[in-house]
């Protein structure tokens, strides 16, 4: 095992793909010379070469809409798209090409891209650099959607998505980058868990509380100070949010029957909407209270000064599961609609 | 035609469907053209015979897919009546192994890539979103978006570029598409890389009721030399002119000089799509008067005046067009859905528990009615 910040295990993860598979090409804005934005990308042209470490035009449709004809040729390309906010000039070509084309050739291409989004909020960023757009992707059938939340998984997940002959997007949470973990480079990716698996981050017995990439270290926090009041939270990491392991998500509700669920994205027909619906429809006999979403709000992204009011933080988890567990909350006395 | 002194473009010449190359004149007439003709100095009778042929075919294809749109059979048919001349020219430049992106109105390059009957029709007829293998005739689906798959044209060429191959990706697209982003950043992307690609911009003068002089006020080929590609403006209705300047276009393509460009002038004869109503938006006297740039009866010209388009050869091409036609419409006619179960196949090439499940459910409900059936209810 080794040290490893999420930015250096995901650059090592890129780097032993390329190693294992030379039909394995990286592509985005200044993600050779510079390394990318975030570095992630660092040492890499040096040791493969232009060919493979393909510094794009600032055009985000045209590195995905190329990827996908690189595809079509049969290369795996891993895209970056610098910054979330980003995304959207690509998205036609992700929703209606990367996405579909398995289906509309009957499996005759495959798509095996992978979209890395430096993703969300907490780092004091500018307009459009802290968005949360997973829920477009994972409204989008023939894409899988994964959020990493420590080094890693952040390896051992990169890896398990370029070889997938499926498109994945694969969102890496910026305020992680330079968060330490234990990486076992040496692991056989055989033996690792498979990248749809969600993981107990922490067991617990009253409350699962659902959370995913970003908000999973906020989640922990949140478990460790419900401890000191006697409250036995179970923090579940998706890992994947598409799909979600339904499996692993209802034994937990069905164990504890009550589900908060946590995200920095918007709640309007967000990901936790969907949990909600989800597990609602698969574990209601078990339900002991109306399960809760803490999310950010239904706001455009504030400016850096003002996002600590819009991300889920460990108070705003806890009133949470204050509610769950019918304790005196934000919203004791106040009448629901 | 002048393309570097743009410091006054000039509005009428994007509309100018005479300032173009050509080799065959609208009366059938050769003519001369020193950059296009050493292209096709081997095109004898017999090889202009063949375009005959294949332009018919194409025609028939296009007429059985109105007729069975009209008659209830497909859901929506996108005529090229009138296009034939440069989607055939184009097709028949190409290797076998060269692989083309088409948009949905490229029958004609198709057919000649080697699309069977059934290929036309059973996308329209809403049976699957595609009939062929895309390997098996190097041929991508067809685009509906428009201009997506210029992009994955040139990603392709890139991959050419990293196998070290020599052949070459070409993306067919329409004038309305020459207005999109994708369009334009793949001229960017194949520039820069200096990727074998060909884009060929079919003009036919209408984005649905749009006129070319809403996407274009300078001719769309003198786009390319802005890119750094260089560029042709041909007559689209010439299939000579439109094989020449192919040719040219996948020569320097495959000789590693880059990406080149074809504008091919033509004229769509009938609707966008058998949805639409041209009446609405077009008078009658524009539509006559590109009857009389016809591309097909302009070969028959050049033929006939060199004593090749006798009865035997006029007979023996019609009986083909007929059964192709027949085929065609006994494809449509014959076609089977696939089981209700079957919209789930090849959403993922891996297993996806949140799918399995939900087709399971599927299996489960329509089982249900497997039951009643079985009852009796």
């Amino acid at each position: 095992m080794t040290q490893l910040t999420m930015a250096k295990a995901i650059n090592e993860g890129l780097r032993r793909a390329m190693v294992d598979d030379d039909k394995v090409l990286v592509m985005g804005e200044d993600i050779g010379k510079l390394g990318g934005v975030f570095r992630i990308t660092d040492g890499l042209l040096d040791e493969f070469g232009a060919q493979r470490v393909v510094d794009t035009p600032l055009a985000e449709a045209g590195i995905m809409g190329t990827a996908v004809g690189l595809a079509f040729r049969g290369y795996r390309p891993v895209v970056e798209i610098q910054f979330d906010g980003f995304v959207y000039p690509a998205f036609d070509q992700i929703v209606c090409q990367v996405a579909k084309l398995h289906y509309r050739t009957r499996g005759n291409v495959k798509m095996p891209i992978t979209i890395r989004i430096p993703w969300a909020g907490g780092v004091g960023a500018a307009e459009h650099h802290s968005e949360s757009p997973e829920a477009y992707f994972v409204h989008t059938s023939g894409l899988r959607v994964v959020a990493v939340s420590n080094p890693q998984d952040a390896y051992v997940m990169l890896r398990q998505a370029i070889a997938s002959d499926d498109p994945v997007v694969f969102f890496e949470p910026k305020r992680l980058y330079h968060s330490k973990g234990e990486v076992d480079l040496g692991a056989d990716l055989a033996d690792a868990p498979p990248m749809g698996l969600a993981r107990i981050a922490r067991e617990g017995s009253d409350v699962t509380l659902l959370t995913y990439g970003s908000q999973v270290a906020v989640a922990m926090d949140a478990a460790t100070a419900a401890e000191d009041e006697g409250i036995s939270i179970e923090v579940i990491d998706l890992r994947s949010i598409s799909p979600v392991d339904y499996r692993t998500v209802t034994a937990s509700v069905r164990k504890t029957g009550r589900v908060v669920v946590t995200h920095e994205a918007a709640r309007e027909a967000g990901v936790g909407a969907e949990l909600i619906a989800s597990v609602t429809e698969k574990c209601f006999n078990y339900l002991e209270a109306a399960p809760v979403r803490i999310t950010g709000h239904d706001i455009p992204y504030p400016p850096a000064k003002l996002e600590k009011h819009h991300l889920p933080d460990l108070d705003r988890i806890l009133d949470g599961v204050d509610r769950v567990l019918d304790r005196p909350n934000s919203m004791s006395g106040v009448i629901e609609p | 035609m002048t393309t570097m002194h743009t410091l006054t473009p000039q509005t009428d010449l994007a509309t100018d469907v005479d300032d173009v190359a050509r080799l065959v004149n609208e009366d059938g007439e050769r003519v001369a053209d020193p950059e296009l003709e050493r292209w096709v100095a081997d095109v004898d009778v017999t090889a202009l015979q063949g375009l005959y042929r294949d332009m018919t075919l194409v025609r028939r294809i296009d007429t059985e897919g109105i007729a069975l749109q009209r008659q209830g059979q497909l859901g929506l048919w996108a005529p090229c009546q009138g296009q034939e001349g440069v989607q055939v020219g184009t097709a028949r430049a190409f290797r076998a192994d060269d692989f083309a992106f088409p948009s949905y109105r490229e029958i004609g390059v198709q057919h000649v890539r080697g699309a069977k009957p059934a290929d036309f029709v059973i996308a329209w007829r809403g049976e699957e979103h595609s009939t062929y293998n895309p390997y098996d005739i190097n041929t991508a689906t067809p685009q509906i978006i428009i201009g997506a798959q210029s992009l994955h044209a040139v990603g392709y060429a890139m991959g050419i570029q990293r196998d070290g191959t020599d052949q070459v990706a070409a993306a067919y697209f329409g004038d309305g598409a020459s207005s999109q982003g994708d369009v334009n950043e793949a001229m960017i992307f194949a520039s820069s890389f200096r990727a074998p690609v060909v884009f060929v911009c079919t003009n036919n003068q209408w984005a649905i009721s749009e006129p070319v002089t809403v996407q274009a006020k300078f001719p769309i080929a003198g786009r390319a030399p802005g890119f750094g590609i260089p560029s042709m403006r041909i007559d689209g209705n010439d299939v000579l002119a439109s094989l020449a300047a192919m040719r040219w276009a996948l020569d320097h393509a495959r000789s590693g000089k880059g990406p080149a460009f074809i504008e091919a002038v033509t004229y769509r004869m009938g609707p966008h799509t058998t949805s639409d109503d041209p009446t609405r938006y077009r008078d009658k006297e524009e539509v006559e008067r590109w009857k009389r740039r016809d591309p097909i009866a302009r070969v028959e010209a050049l033929l006939r005046s060199q004593n090749a388009f006798g009865d035997d050869f006029q007979a023996d091409v019609a009986a083909d067009a007929d059964r192709l036609g027949a085929a065609v419409r006994a494809a449509a006619l014959g076609a089977v859905s696939r089981q209700p179960i079957g919209v789930f196949d090849h959403v993922y090439e891996e297993p996806h528990t949140g799918l399995a499940e939900q087709r399971e459910h599927f299996a489960a409900y329509l089982s249900g009615f497997e039951a009643d059936a079985e009852v009796g209810r």
